[in-house]
């Protein structure tokens, strides 16, 4: 760190969110119609920026490795198109998904600190994250602890990021809000600027296993928060809204959000991600209609 | 970490104002070479024998024609609104009423993509407005009243409401449909009829509510829709047999109209101009606030009679509430109405791009620093970027007149008595916002505020079911509501 050090906000008295306005605002995005060529890119990006994702109990070796040559090879009869930005795999599989996708440029992010309920002692957590980034991964998410969080405990929200942070090393970490369970903007925007001033690389919104997921107006809270942080400080930080997001049309909508909120230097898969599994079907549906004119039926992608 | 320069960063949205084009088809527009006057259920050549032009603001272009009535146009008009009042249309039980009002209702919305389009061609603009704002709520107007044409008895209990005859209706060009459907529907309910005078360069959705009434089988004469210009409708002001007059346009023609009636027993309301405050507190949610003062200024190209056009924000947040402002602007759209993801429009006129003009001189001779956005704007037709001054004294002209534009002032303020004080000093009184997450300093202000119409946490609202009007120089009496109904009854 330079000179400068940076000065924490108080996390008491956060910034505030109008519930009705930010509604209004997310909602204005999907006015925009998008068209033609700025379609075409804008569904290109969204499948460069897809986390491609499985998280099961039982996630196999041959389920990964599998889901490793779909990130690789989306669609190969459409020659030219981007791969995913990531494969997003539970810590035990992250050796296997490392080996899958060598040479392919695509990251191999995994999410630890015990996902998705964080419900373990700091010990585990850091050996959690240990584990995967010495077994190769390249991204670590971890879950915030949303207990002590809404206990008002936010020094050992803050202090736990920053230790897995520590542990990451080389790793960026992405952190993961569960903003289904944080239930209101005001606090989906309070833990985005503890996660950001604790080391967050990325903040995301959810596991994926809690309903709801990623919405527009908390893609929105979160991206506001980007942007203020980095007025602050001069960091970017990047987003990625996780779960739900399966139709290239709201994909988009969310493209035209980011676009409009932080501006083209996030519009790349360095500071925006997707994660979502049958997202890349629907999206790939859309480039190959664009290109014969026609839409093919659900068969003719593969599933993985 | 690099050292922070906060004051150097900046974020980039040049790509965010480049999507490729969007245009609404303009083939659900069926716009006639030449539109004759609206009288007595028939279209009739004008007695004048003239005709003038209407064109599209976005390219100056050639819309159509249409007539320019005279005092005997004006008075055919009047005659046959007399006609249809006495023999049929204050007759009619109120349910009765209803069922054409319902029925005027549902056809804007069978005709809604017609009327968005026309609406954005002949005025400027943008068809998301149009679209989402302007057509749906002239229909809901419609069907709000039509609710009311047969519980006048309840809307004023033991009083025995009566219509009052002939209303004349003036409308200005900023929403020509709302505002047609405004002065009409309030008055249709409670058995009055109407002649009707859309502005000059607007006439054309008017014009097309005419066609509705003739499917809709309006009795007729109950509406009379002419056309013209100002001696148009001082021919109507000044017609022994209107009963009312309602305006909505210009201070200035506001005042002059009152001159004219003072001591005829017409009764009036007008909704004239305003300079509304909007009052941003450190307490506010920021993001929202500067979206609701972007809503409040730039809805419509800034031509709203209740725009937020003065802004105040605490002196704690002004730098961040400048700087998001700047940054939003940026990522507006300026250019093809028709373009759905257009966000400003065209200028309604030449003529008014030139006051616009005029003021945003003024305003950096009077030492005012201006920030317009680095839109690009089309060569052709009126446009004008969205911009906001800064370094802005109460004093200064552009903060005190009204420029009807894209154009916001933004002055700092340290206390709530002294934002109260500043709000309130203006000839104006429409509306005002206020932004804050406290509701006891809602509350304060709400009751202090001399405007019309005071949003909280929100801006340019409007529902049937709610009254607007102004104070002071914004005019007086109230259309919406129920308290719509009192401009056309006498007890």
């Amino acid at each position: 760190m330079a000179e400068k050090t940076m000065s924490l906000p108080s996390f008491i008295e956060p910034v505030r969110i109008d519930q009705v306005g930010i509604e209004e605002r997310a909602a204005r995005f999907t006015k925009r119609s998008i068209k033609n060529e700025t379609k075409m890119n804008g569904l290109l990006l969204a499948l460069n920026m897809i986390d491609l994702t499985t998280l099961e109990g039982k996630d196999t070796e041959g389920k990964v490795k599998q889901l490793c040559y779909k990130a690789a090879h989306l669609h190969d009869s459409y020659p030219g198109l981007p791969t995913v930005a990531a494969v997003c795999v539970y810590p035990a599989m992250v050796a296997t998904a490392k080996k899958a996708v060598q040479g392919t440029g695509i990251k191999v992010a995994s999410v630890s600190t015990a996902f998705p309920s964080g419900q373990a002692p700091r010990n585990i957590k850091i050996s959690d994250t240990k584990f995967a980034v010495a077994h190769g991964a390249d991204e670590i998410d971890m879950v915030i602890s949303r207990g002590k969080f809404l206990e008002g405990e936010y020094n050992f929200v803050f202090d736990e990021i920053a230790a897995v942070k520590e542990a990451c090393g080389e790793a960026r970490l992405k952190v993961i809000l569960e903003t289904g369970e944080l239930v209101t903007y005001d606090k989906v925007r309070r833990a985005s600027d503890i996660a950001m001033y604790a080391g967050a690389d990325f903040i995301k919104t959810s596991t994926g296993k809690i309903n709801p997921a990623a919405t527009m107006p908390v893609t929105l809270v979160m991206l506001q928060a980007i942007r203020d942080f980095y007025y602050k400080t001069g960091k970017m930080i990047g987003m990625k809204p996780a779960g739900g997001i399966s139709k290239s049309k709201l994909a988009l909508h969310y493209l035209v959000m980011l676009n409009e909120t932080l501006g083209e230097d996030w519009m790349n898969n360095q500071w925006f991600r997707f994660g979502a599994s049958s997202l890349a079907n629907d999206v790939l549906m859309q480039i190959m209609k664009a290109k014969t004119g026609v839409y093919q039926g659900k068969d003719y992608f593969s599933l993985d | 970490m690099a050292k922070a320069k906060s004051n150097t960063l900046k974020l980039k949205f040049d790509s965010a104002r480049n999507y490729a084009p969007a245009p609404e088809s303009k083939s659900a527009a069926k716009i006639n070479a030449r539109y004759d006057l609206f009288i007595n259920g028939k279209f009739e050549k004008p007695a004048s024998k003239k005709y003038f032009a209407t064109i599209n603001p976005a390219t100056e272009e050639k819309l159509s024609e249409v007539a320019d009535a005279n005092a005997a146009d004006v008075d055919k008009a009047v005659k046959a609104a007399r006609n249809a009042y006495g023999k049929t249309w204050k007759k009619m039980p109120g349910k009765e009423r209803a069922k054409y009002i319902y029925r005027i209702a549902r056809m804007i919305q069978e005709r809604a993509r017609e009327f968005s389009v026309i609406e954005t061609l002949d005025g400027g603009k943008p068809i998301r407005e149009s679209r989402d704002f302007d057509v749906p709520t002239a229909a809901n107007h419609f069907f709000y009243y039509a609710g009311w044409a047969d519980k006048l008895e309840y809307a004023f209990p033991n009083r025995n409401a009566q219509p009052l005859g002939v209303a004349g209706q003036i409308i200005p060009w900023n929403f020509p449909l709302l505002m047609a459907a405004w002065k009409i529907a309030p008055a249709l309910a409670t058995g009055n009829t109407v002649v009707l005078k859309p502005a000059e360069n607007t006439p054309l959705t008017a014009l097309k509510l005419a066609d509705i009434f003739q499917e809709a089988e309006l009795p007729p004469g109950v509406v009379n829709i002419i056309t013209g210009a100002g001696a148009t409708g001082a021919a109507i002001v000044n017609h022994a047999g209107v009963d009312k007059i309602a305006f909505t346009g210009s201070t200035d023609v506001g005042k002059i109209i009152q001159k004219a009636i003072a001591g005829t027993g017409k009764k009036a309301t007008l909704e004239l101009g305003g300079k509304a405050a909007n009052i941003i507190f450190e307490d506010a949610a920021i993001d929202q606030a500067v979206e609701g003062v972007v809503n409040g200024i730039f809805f419509n190209q800034g031509h709203v009679c209740c725009a937020g056009s003065r802004l105040y924000v605490q002196e704690s947040v002004y730098k961040e509430v400048v700087r998001k402002l700047k940054d939003r602007l940026e990522t507006m759209i300026v250019g093809d109405p028709l373009d759905k993801n257009t966000d400003i429009g065209a200028i309604n006129s030449k003529e008014q791009l030139a006051i616009i003009n005029k003021y945003l001189k003024i305003g950096q001779a009077e030492g005012a620093e201006m920030y317009q956005s680095s839109a690009a704007i089309p060569s052709k037709g009126f446009f004008c970027r969205p911009t906001i001054f800064t370094n802005v004294a109460q004093s200064n002209r552009i903060a005190q007149e009204e420029i009807f534009g894209p154009v916001l002032t933004i002055q700092s303020f340290r206390t709530d008595d002294e934002v109260i004080e500043k709000a309130n000093n203006t000839p104006y009184g429409l509306s005002a916002g206020v932004w804050t997450d406290k509701g006891s300093k809602i509350f304060n202000l709400t009751t202090k505020l001399r405007a019309g119409v005071v949003w909280a946490n929100t801006f340019n609202q409007f529902d049937p079911t709610s009254p607007f009007g102004g104070y002071k120089e914004s005019g007086y009496g109230r259309e919406g509501g129920l308290h719509g109904l009192y401009g056309y009854v006498r007890f």
